[in-house]
């Protein structure tokens, strides 16, 4: 592999995907998409995601499950990723594209920095995501359509901010919270029926966890904790302090509270 | 018509060789030293913000001396080589053997035949697993590539500094040791720097996947011991200073 070096008039910049271009590759999107639809029930989806803010940031959540159609195809997919220090992004839709768009992300959130010396803002990042779903709007416009939710501390603000997305790149913030998916419907009623103003972080766990549990109830779609396998849906926080991601140990024991009071009510 | 003078090859070679030489000399030098989490990287730079060490990738860092604009857009260059390479195969096939020979190939290719040659010395480190594997790969304005596994000098005064260091390391050191010696043995015995004429940074295999990262003024002050605090301590929020990140450094 030779040195990527470029005339001035031709350098790419500081974009990870207009380099790609040049090299004749480009990320998701680009590809013609197959001939139709009928494609949609044979490819793997993820299901629902949530995000929602509270006292510290901003957390994300997203159970496990993808799906082929009406059968399950995996039970541990990860659905929320970092996509830098300060944010994250959560997916739905059509899992393989939806994968690739984190991976291209992420690496054109780094490449930036690295190459300019300087964290691009909340702001930008949303709007290259918003970018890359512009990008695949043919794809989706064929059945692969991908959904992402994106949220980060912002920096400037010093505040947690949500951001949500539709498959044309439509790019929209949320005040407190949203919820995609299969069964982000039946999530995000149950999570704005609990929602208060600055929550502490056990509570907003709680919460999230509690959305996800709602979407799984309606949703077949949607994969509860699998208490058999270990299986725990993934929760993040983005605060301050940058991006974690909750032991898988921490979400049992909230899910076991969870059981345990739905138990004695029924 | 014009009249082409001959010239011997050996000549020309020679006299190439001598304008970059002289012209890398003239720069501030910089020195890259392994210790026991991982690689030190410390130059000589009054600027703040046009660093001469930087990120390439999770383990891999690049520094250079000479002319700024020439070692910058290597610097970049190696940024895409790496970033385009982990996307298209995997983050652990990003070696900078790989790119260190690119980036001798091109020098090289520009030494003979280009106009002027390129006036830089660069360095691609690479941070091993273990300690033993942890490589400095040394490239010259003609192309000429060095692998050291100790230290390395860049830039003017190369030679002195370098015996300086000689006396210096100590192997497996900590950084508190290592920062102190190397900043001697970039001053010498007859001036001092201060942490304001210091850029500093680290490849550390504390710091996570993202190994990269700067060592601030107030730290550096500190490691240098007796010297007062030139400012209020490190940057809170440095730009790209790969900080230790617990596990939110993952990738998909």
């Amino acid at each position: 592999m030779s040195l990527p070096l470029f005339a001035t008039d031709s350098d790419p910049g500081p974009s990870f995907v207009d380099l790609l271009r040049t090299q004749g590759r480009a990320g998701p999107g680009s590809g013609s998409g197959g001939s139709s639809a009928s494609a949609a029930g044979e490819i793997r989806h993820g299901t629902t995601i949530v995000a929602l803010r509270y006292a510290d940031g901003v957390i994300m959540a997203g159970d496990r499950r993808a799906t082929e159609g009406h059968t399950i195809a995996h039970r541990r997919i990860d659905k929320v990723f970092a996509a830098d220090r300060f944010s994250g992004v959560a997916i739905a839709g059509a899992a393989g594209p939806a994968l690739e768009m984190v991976r291209l992300f992420q690496t054109q959130l780094e490449h930036y920095e690295k190459v300019e010396g300087a964290t691009l803002s909340l702001e930008g990042k949303a709007n290259q995501l918003s970018q890359m779903l512009r990008a695949n709007l043919g794809m989706a416009m064929q059945g692969l359509a991908v959904l992402p939710l994106f949220a980060g501390w912002d920096e400037l603000r010093r505040q947690g901010r949500i951001f949500t997305y539709d498959i044309t790149g439509g790019r929209y913030e949320e005040a407190d919270l949203h919820a995609t998916g299969s069964g982000g419907r039946d999530a995000r009623s149950a999570i704005k029926m609990g929602f208060r103003e600055a929550m502490s972080r056990r509570d907003a766990v709680e919460l999230a966890i509690a959305g996800l549990w709602e979407a799984a109830d309606e949703d077949s779609a949607t994969g509860g904790p699998d208490v058999v396998r270990g299986i725990y849906p993934s929760v993040a926080t983005i605060t301050a302090e940058g991006f974690d991601r909750l032991a898988e140990q921490e979400v049992a024991e909230r899910f076991d509270d969870l059981i345990r009071a739905k138990g004695r009510r029924a | 018509m014009s009249m082409q003078f001959y010239a011997p090859p050996e000549q020309v070679m020679k006299d190439r060789a001598d304008y970059a030489r002289k012209n890398i000399a003239r720069g501030r030098p910089l020195v890259a030293v392994t210790y026991e989490d991982g690689i030190l990287l410390a130059a000589e730079n009054l600027s703040r913000s046009l660093h001469k060490v930087s990120e390439i990738y999770d383990r891999i860092a690049f520094a250079g001396v000479g002319r700024y604009n020439e070692f910058d857009q290597l610097r970049v260059a190696g940024v895409r080589h790496a970033d385009t390479k982990g996307y298209a195969y995997s983050r652990e096939d990003v070696d900078a053997r790989s790119l260190a020979n690119s980036y001798a190939q091109f020098m090289g290719q520009v030494f003979t035949h280009e106009l002027k040659p390129l006036e830089v010395e660069i360095l691609v480190a690479e941070l091993g697993v273990e300690p033993e594997n942890d490589q400095l790969y040394h490239i010259l304005y003609d192309g000429t590539v060095v692998d050291e596994e100790r230290f390395t000098v860049l830039g003017g005064d190369a030679e002195e500094i370098a015996s300086r260091m000689e006396q210096a390391f100590q192997d497996r050191w900590r950084l508190e040791e290592a920062v102190p010696a190397v900043v001697g043995a970039l001053s010498g015995p007859d001036r001092s720097l201060e942490p304001a004429a210091l850029e500093i940074a680290v490849l550390a295999r504390s710091n996570g996947r993202r190994a990269f990262g700067r060592i601030g003024d107030g730290r550096l002050a500190e490691m240098l011991g007796d010297r007062p605090m030139a400012t209020d301590g490190d940057d809170p929020h440095p730009p790209t200073d790969g900080v230790p990140t617990s596990d939110g450094d993952e990738v998909a």
